[in-house]
């Protein structure tokens, strides 16, 4: 029996929960995975990804040396490169000096609104600090985003207008205290796998009521008092027309309502539109199921309401959270322990990515960009002269992207961890936008289907090889410990970006300007924290036994496990009053079905981790899942192939024919690039919040010959759900 | 206010709310009955009978992992008749089934002194490595049916329900419905069950894989090749041996 040479503890890679990780490791190779049962995220328990998914990093096809494509690529012809044939492979030195040479052209020929970035959402609070560092003050930009864009920035947006700060409001694990809780948008058990034992624990051993509203019948629909299956796209109408029944039966927190909200009249007089029979019209859930959730909600000692995806990725991803915040500054149902507004965040850092500025409207710590006061305090901190960072707001991911080829728009994009060519909605438009940049650095593990269309590749480490922290979903902040050596010439991301920013500011004449010689990311915690009030106090010495969840005011404080007990960040809670709105594209004859995105429990993402470990070989393909009366109505056998079609793209995929999808409405993961969900997806934005509306379009399902399948040898039974 | 229950452990008194079992009870002033079966994350099933105690009264001798603390009770943890017990299920696990990765059994065996050769004549557990997933492997020569993967994998944790017992009696083994492969069961690979199993016979396939010897970028390459190896080798045995 093999004895490890040292058992590292750390932090998960994959999703927000940031379950706590032992790694057993010999000789450099990690063999065996466990967690420690008194681990107050996670107890002990884990996913197939955390336990068994690590094994990407060993992968043959991770780059360990810095690369130059062979051809130089003009904006306009760009092509991608997968195969290493087509690149040099050459020093740091040489790497970071190009990279350095050609942003500081572009910068100096056309000025900051020519340069931009996509942060890292799996990369450290650290790396991303001092990515956005890198261009906020050497190339006074604010074209500074991540992810998150694509993922819960409605969320986000709605949440600060309404409360004045976003993130989740209590900790996942007070579930066991909520006596009712409402899970919308959320397949928890694939996504957020802790999260959902612990509600199934609420549910079987508390005797807590779930109500689950989603398009789908998701695992958790077992579990679940009631279940408000909703059309795609009708969130705004369901959670309104609840609010309109406690309303109308007086089951609102009148004291609460007094003391803690504003704006509650018009909001009550837009609510009158939205009764039950109205929603029952548009959304297709009995108006009974409606009531019956309003009344359990309202009358609940302690109600909480968790969402994922499902609200926020949509053409009126804001007006979705906003019904929700509705709901709980309504009941009073927040500032408690096993209350509150919790959005599940995707990424093990997106909350972190966050925190350290990686937005285009925000310093870190949601200092806002237009704000004279933040922009002189960073100005301060990171020794630019007065008035030298930009005070305009900077574009969005999906902006950044559709600003290219057109005047005054990026031309130079550095990704850190991002794949675009996978993530963002339409991709054949995202194609011809990639194809357009002059200038293009990829920071990555693979040469992803982003990274292929690379002037240059820069080899990082992987969460595994280096050391820093990430924040997850429930804000707590936690250490990532390097247990092994990043192979080959691989660096850690925040060591490249100081490399690379000494080699910027020499360029450009201000060389020692801001401060990149850390010796450990301890240290650029350190930094932040000293100019961003909720990590002042987080110290690596303070993470070690359980992590600390912001706010962490000072060096004494124990962290904070739910927010707003007394009051709200902006003062007072506020109502918004909404109208509804369909998705943007409905369904017709020609398209007949709706078409909803998602994830899998064993892939994420991109795909370009999860691809490439074991965890393909236990979901090899890409499934498009089916409703039974429909498949039955099409022809179509469980298994067999199809070619599902929208006004943007095609793809061929097996049927997966199941229960689990409802009439009218099919299921794609979006992880497998051979068959694309977002070849279909629509690239429609929330007006507010830029996100793309990844939950809903119009598509058509008919059957494809097995020749034409991309993968034709992957089929695989499988038994879960 | 909970209620408080007196009692005395091996002469000392103890004085516990009402509830708490004898073993928790004992490790409140020290004394650490040894357990296999108990976890602190599963429920307690009194499967392996080693935290057995003897309580005054009490014809049988009484496991602590499940037993409640009795007013007045008066308990021995390590009384000959406990020991000569204890003694004995170990020889009889030793007997038959593969101790050779568990280590805190091992060290149990050595200081009760117990023998492993005592029942020469023992059935031994026998049983091919199952090798169906490339998460990991399931070897029931080394099972010793404490139930916490079971557990783990129902109402403990999961709500999954992949394994579960088959057969009665000493047949009794864990498996899935109908011995189908993980993959086609409602497994979903979480690994919690591997995480609590306490003699090595669930363990990941890459450190199984590197215990045979395996290199590790051998080991690494065979998880995320699985299927197609399998579906070759298959396929080979179809066409029949003029196309090995």
């Amino acid at each position: 029996m093999i004895k490890s040479h040292s058992i590292v503890r750390t932090t998960c890679p994959y999703c927000g929960v940031g379950c706590t990780l032992d790694l057993h490791i010999q000789d450099q190779v990690i063999y065996r995975v466990t967690s420690p049962f008194d681990s107050v995220v996670n107890r002990g328990n884990l996913c197939v990804k955390g336990r068994f998914g690590y094994d990407f990093i060993y992968s043959k096809k991770r780059v360990t040396v810095p690369l130059i494509r062979k051809t130089p690529q003009k904006p306009g012809e760009r092509k991608q490169a997968f195969d290493l044939s087509e690149w040099d492979k050459v020093s740091w030195d040489e790497a970071l000096d190009y990279v350095a040479d050609r942003l500081v052209d572009i910068y100096q020929k056309h000025g900051p609104n020519a340069m931009a970035t996509y942060c890292c959402a799996k990369a450290t609070n650290e790396d991303n600090y001092l990515l956005q560092k890198l261009f906020r003050s050497q190339f006074r930009t604010n074209n500074v985003d991540h992810c998150t864009r694509l993922c819960h920035a409605a969320s986000v947006v709605a949440l600060q207008m309404a409360i004045g700060s976003a993130a989740m409001s209590n900790t996942a694990a007070e579930v066991a205290d909520s006596d009712v809780f409402i899970v919308t948008g959320s397949n928890t058990t694939e996504n957020h796998p802790i999260v959902a034992l612990q509600m199934k624990a609420a549910v079987r051993k508390r005797g807590a009521k779930m109500i689950v509203v989603d398009p789908r019948r998701i695992e958790l629909v077992d579990f679940a008092e009631l279940w408000l299956p909703e059309k795609p796209g009708t969130d705004v109408a369901v959670f309104s027309a609840m609010a309109h029944v406690i309303l109308k039966e007086k089951l609102y927190n009148q004291a609460f309502i007094d003391e803690r909200t504003e704006n509650f009249e018009a909001f009550a007089a837009s609510m009158e539109k939205f009764t039950p029979e109205f929603a029952e019209a548009v959304s297709g859930v009995d108006r009974e199921l409606i009531i019956k959730a309003a009344r359990l909600y309202a009358t609940a000692r302690n109600a909480a309401i968790f969402w994922a995806l499902g609200i926020p990725e949509s053409s009126h991803g804001t007006d979705n959270a906003l019904s929700l915040i509705n709901l709980a500054l309504l009941t009073g149902h927040i500032g408690r322990r096993g209350t509150g507004l919790n959005p599940l965040r995707g990424q093990n850092n997106v909350q972190g990515a966050s925190d350290s500025g990686a937005m285009p409207w925000h310093y870190p710590g949601y200092q806002r960009v237009d704000q004279e006061e933040s922009a002189r305090r960073w100005e301060q901190a990171w020794n630019i002269e007065p008035g030298g960072l930009n005070r305009s707001l900077g574009l969005t991911t999906t902006e950044i992207l559709s600003s290219v080829g057109s005047p005054g728009g990026v031309r130079a994009l550095y990704i850190m961890g991002e794949n675009p060519m996978m993530s963002e909605p339409n991709l054949n438009l995202t194609r011809k936008h990639m194809e357009g940049l002059e200038f293009l650095a990829a920071q990555d593990l693979f040469i992803t289907e982003s990274a292929a269309y690379a002037d240059v590749f820069l080899p990082a480490a992987s969460w595994a090889e280096k050391d820093g922290t990430f924040t997850n979903t429930d804000r707590r902040v936690q250490l990532v410990r390097k247990a092994i050596s990043p192979p080959g010439k691989a660096r850690a991301d925040w060591e490249i970006i100081c490399d690379l920013a000494k080699r910027i500011e020499s360029r450009l004449g201000r060389p020692g300007t801001s401060f990149w010689d850390y010796t450990h990311p301890s240290e650029i915690m350190a930094e932040m924290g000293s100019v961003v009030p909720e990590y002042r106090g987080v110290k690596y010495e303070r993470l070690e036994k359980a992590g600390l969840q912001t706010p962490v005011p000072d060096d004494q404080h124990p962290g904070t496990p739910f927010l707003y007990s007394d009051s709200f960040p902006r003062g007072r809670g506020k109502f918004h009053p909404l109208d509804y709105h369909p998705a943007a594209e409905s369904t017709d004859e020609e398209y007949p079905f709706i078409l909803t995105t998602g994830r899998v429990l064993e892939h994420w993402h991109g795909g370009s981790l999860t691809r490439n470990a074991s965890l393909n070989e236990i979901f090899p393909e890409a499934l498009v899942e089916i409703n039974p009366a429909d498949a039955a109505r099409l022809g179509i056998e469980d298994g067999s192939a199809v070619r599902v079609t929208s006004r943007r793209g095609s793809i061929v995929l097996r049927a997966r024919v199941t229960i689990k999808a409802n009439p009218g409405v099919v299921f794609i993961p979006f992880h497998f690039a051979e068959a694309a969900a977002n070849l279909l997806t629509i690239d429609v934005l929330d007006p507010l919040a830029k996100i793309p509306e990844y939950k809903a379009c119009a598509v058509r399902v008919v059957k494809a010959r097995e020749d034409e399948l991309p993968l034709p040898d992957a089929r695989l039974i499988r038994g879960r759900y | 206010m909970p209620e408080l229950v007196n009692l005395s452990i091996d002469g000392q008194p103890v004085c516990v709310p009402a509830g708490t079992t004898l073993l928790e009870a004992a490790q409140t002033i020290g004394i650490d009955i040894p357990t296999i079966c108990y976890h602190e994350a599963t429920t307690s099933n009194a499967l392996c009978r080693i935290c057995v105690v003897e309580v005054e009264g009490s014809r049988t001798l009484v496991p602590a992992c499940v037993a409640q603390a009795g007013e007045g009770m008066r308990v021995q943890t390590a009384s000959q008749r406990v020991v000569r017990a204890r003694r004995t299920i170990l020889e009889m696990l030793a007997a038959s089934v593969d101790l050779s990765e568990a280590p805190d059994i091992q060290q149990m065996m050595a200081e009760y002194q117990a023998d492993p050769q005592r029942f020469p004549e023992a059935e031994r557990r026998e049983l091919p490595v199952i090798d169906d997933n490339p998460m990991y492997i399931r070897d029931y020569s080394k099972c010793i049916l404490c139930w916490r993967c079971v557990q783990v994998c129902a109402e403990d944790v999961q709500y999954t329900y992949a394994l579960n017992f088959k057969n009665r009696g000493y047949e009794t083994q864990i498996s899935t419905f109908f011995d189908k492969p993980l993959p086609e069961t409602t497994c979903v690979f979480c690994g919690q069950c591997v995480g609590v199993c306490p003699t090595n016979a669930l363990k990941p396939k890459r450190q199984w894989l590197l215990e045979h010897g395996h290199r590790p970028d051998e080991v690494m390459e065979m998880t995320r090749t699985q299927r197609r190896r399998r579906d070759r080798s298959q396929a080979a045995l179809a066409a029949g041996p003029s196309n090995a």
